[in-house]
């Protein structure tokens, strides 16, 4: 007896074609990145990366991602937590509405900061004359960054709450435990590795988003740059090999971000393995 | 300690989920909550317990709770004092059986909260209590339905409360399961001795369990009664219907003669329509009609698994078959297997006009 959809030659077909496309799309363009950026050199691509300019790309991305993730968390449960434990009018616009960062491109998210928060904006106007500058500054890229990351983790948190129901926290409350309690004892335990997936997302997203900073930092070097934005500016300098050692850079930090998905995957399903 | 409750309704929304009413639990009772779904049971449950909060508009005079002398009606769930067992148990999945239990002790406020020690202590204690020390380590997962359900049920004395409320507490074991823990909770309650209110869809848990059982329906209070003189005199047909299998006899009266189809059956009642009920026990079967009594029925399935064989009767009088039960030494005597014609005799039968119970002997019989 054989199972449907089981025969040999569809097997090798799909293992076959399964293996050129992530070779031929993931991992060829991975291992060009590594080769462009040494190919001068390891010193070279250590001058590049120590590079004053780089540095401060670099802290600046990881800065406004550890300014992001707090945001998101905070958002991201709350509102988890509103739509799947509390009924009211207007909870299934709320749950589609958080969908609007997915779907808008985040160009569009940028200009639309841009016209409302620059000098010439709405509410830019009126900051500009208290002399607040959110536009081309690090404040406009952190803004941008929440606006494209903050639905990752109420995204990962609301089909898992539904799931998991209320029912033990009103056990908790029978039982004479307070909110915060409740929360910290029983709602959090359960929600922790979703919780610890959707900052992963968030944190490789915020690294590496682009297009929305792109528009509101203004790209000034060794001010409002960001790494992606100091990958293409080098690009466009014909700089190719510093282009890529930052790439790679880049890279890096994906990588390691996946190693980090990785290995919380792994412990998930070894607990699960267990109990 | 005893639940008083005074005009208690709520409405989800639009929905009436429960009429407003009143019920009285004695101090130390073990009452049922029986019903349908959707009659309302969980959610009067629920309110008992604070999860709901009754509806503040739309009677004349305030919802109350009493728990004995004290007004809870405003007062949260976590002050209450209760004890709740959830239908699926609801334990803590991430904390061993030990943690679950300890719960209710290591969140209390540090100046009332026993020490490490006594709460080990006192865990151990109700673990032995419900059998199950040897587990204290295990994971919720890792243990049967019945073993969740007395951790579950441990966890909820572990607080002391003044009442244990139960949502459908064996609704999701098996049936062997069901009864050992029926008994063991009818033991517990007589040890403890604490007032506690369970739910139910099950007529036989009902019945068996409690002290007085509140049969529900639709939202409403049907009936309030012992086991006994529930399943003996109900109130209306809806209780009579609801605590077992029940045989309708439809027809029209004319002369004191009830008539449907071919069928026959002397009464003594008023001319018109007619619904007659009657219990499986309550129909005999002969090979004879009688003079007062012509009921022909077919035999159209037999289930001799039992102390009493289960028989279903056909016929074109018949709008759904009956079913009788006969013991074993009839069955053998009228030599009972599927398409064997015999006639029915009622042995009593209940009537429910206006709403009120009424039942009587065949005329003659």
């Amino acid at each position: 007896m054989q199972r449907i959809g089981d025969a040999p030659g569809t097997r090798r077909l799909l293992i076959g074609a399964a293996l050129v496309l992530t070779a031929v799309f993931l991992l060829l363009p991975l291992v060009a990145i590594f080769a462009q950026a040494l190919a001068k050199g390891v010193g070279v691509f250590w001058g590049n990366v120590s590079d004053a300019y780089t540095l401060h790309a670099i802290l600046l991305t990881l800065g406004v991602a550890l300014l992001t993730i707090p945001v998101c968390l905070v958002f991201g449960v709350s509102l988890a937590w509103l739509v799947t434990r509390f009924a009211f009018p207007g909870r299934r616009l709320l749950q589609t509405m958080i969908d609007i960062p997915f779907a808008v491109s985040p160009v569009v998210a940028g200009l639309i900061y841009l016209l409302l928060y620059g000098r010439n904006g709405w509410i830019g106007g009126w900051l500009d004359a208290h002399d607040i500058q959110l536009m081309f500054a690090w404040p406009g890229i952190f803004m941008v960054t929440v606006f494209v990351t903050c639905p990752f983790v109420a995204r990962e948190l609301i089909p898992l709450m539904q799931a998991q129901g209320s029912r033990e926290e009103e056990a908790a409350v029978t039982l004479g435990a307070g909110g915060f309690t409740t929360f910290r004892r029983v709602t959090l335990p359960n929600i922790r590795w979703a919780l610890l997936y959707g900052v992963i997302l968030t944190n490789a997203r915020a690294v590496g988003e682009f297009g929305a900073v792109s528009v509101v930092s203004g790209a000034i070097r060794g001010q409002t740059n960001t790494l992606p934005l100091h990958v293409q500016q080098l690009y466009q300098d014909y700089n190719t090999v510093g282009a890529f050692s930052s790439a790679a850079l880049l890279a890096l930090i994906a990588l390691f971000t996946l190693a980090a998905k990785a290995g919380l995957e792994w412990r998930a399903a070894r607990r699960e393995a267990i109990t | 300690m005893s639940i008083r409750l005074e005009n208690i309704g709520k409405h989800f929304g639009d929905t009436r989920a429960l009429e407003p009413v009143n019920l009285d639990i004695h101090e130390g009772e073990l009452v049922g909550l029986l019903g349908p779904s959707g009659s309302g049971k969980t959610t009067l449950l629920r309110i008992i317990a604070g999860l709901e909060n009754p509806d503040r508009t739309g009677t004349r005079t305030p919802a109350r709770i009493l728990f004995g002398q004290r007004d809870v009606t405003h007062v949260h769930v976590r002050d209450r004092r209760i004890g709740f067992v959830f239908q699926h148990y609801a334990l803590f999945r991430h904390m061993s059986v030990f943690d679950n239990v300890a719960f209710g002790l290591t969140v209390m406020p540090k100046r009332s909260r026993p020490s490490r020690s006594e709460i080990r202590a006192r865990v151990f204690r109700l673990l032995e209590m419900v059998k199950l020390e040897h587990l204290a380590e295990r994971y919720p997962a890792q243990l049967s339905g019945g073993q969740q359900q007395r951790v579950s049920l441990a966890r909820a004395l572990a607080v002391e409360p003044d009442v244990l409320l139960l949502d459908e507490p064996f609704g999701a074991l098996d049936a062997k399961v069901r009864q050992d823990l029926r008994r063991w909770l009818r033991h517990l309650h007589e040890e403890l001795n604490f007032t506690s209110v369970f739910v139910t869809h099950d007529q036989e848990e009902a019945l068996e369990l409690s002290d007085r059982v509140v049969v529900m329906s639709d939202g409403r209070i049907e009936q309030i009664d012992t086991p006994e003189t529930l399943y003996r005199a109900p109130q209306n047909r809806f209780v009579f219907e609801f605590l077992g299998d029940v045989n309708h006899l439809e027809g029209q009266v004319h002369d004191g003669v009830l008539t449907c189809g071919d069928a026959r059956l002397a009464v003594d009642l008023p001319d018109g329509a007619e619904d007659l009920l009657l219990r499986p026990h309550e129909v005999c079967l002969a090979e004879q009609a009688e003079a007062d009594c012509h009921l022909p029925v077919t035999v159209t399935a037999v289930s001799p698994v039992g102390a009493e064989v289960r028989v279903e009767l056909e016929a074109d009088w018949l709008a759904s078959p009956w079913l009788a039960t006969v013991r074993h030494a009839d069955f053998e005597r009228l030599e009972l297997h599927r398409g064997r014609r015999l006639f029915a005799h009622p042995r009593q039968w209940h009537r429910f006009a206006d709403e009120k119970a009424d039942f009587l002997k065949p005329h003659a019989a």
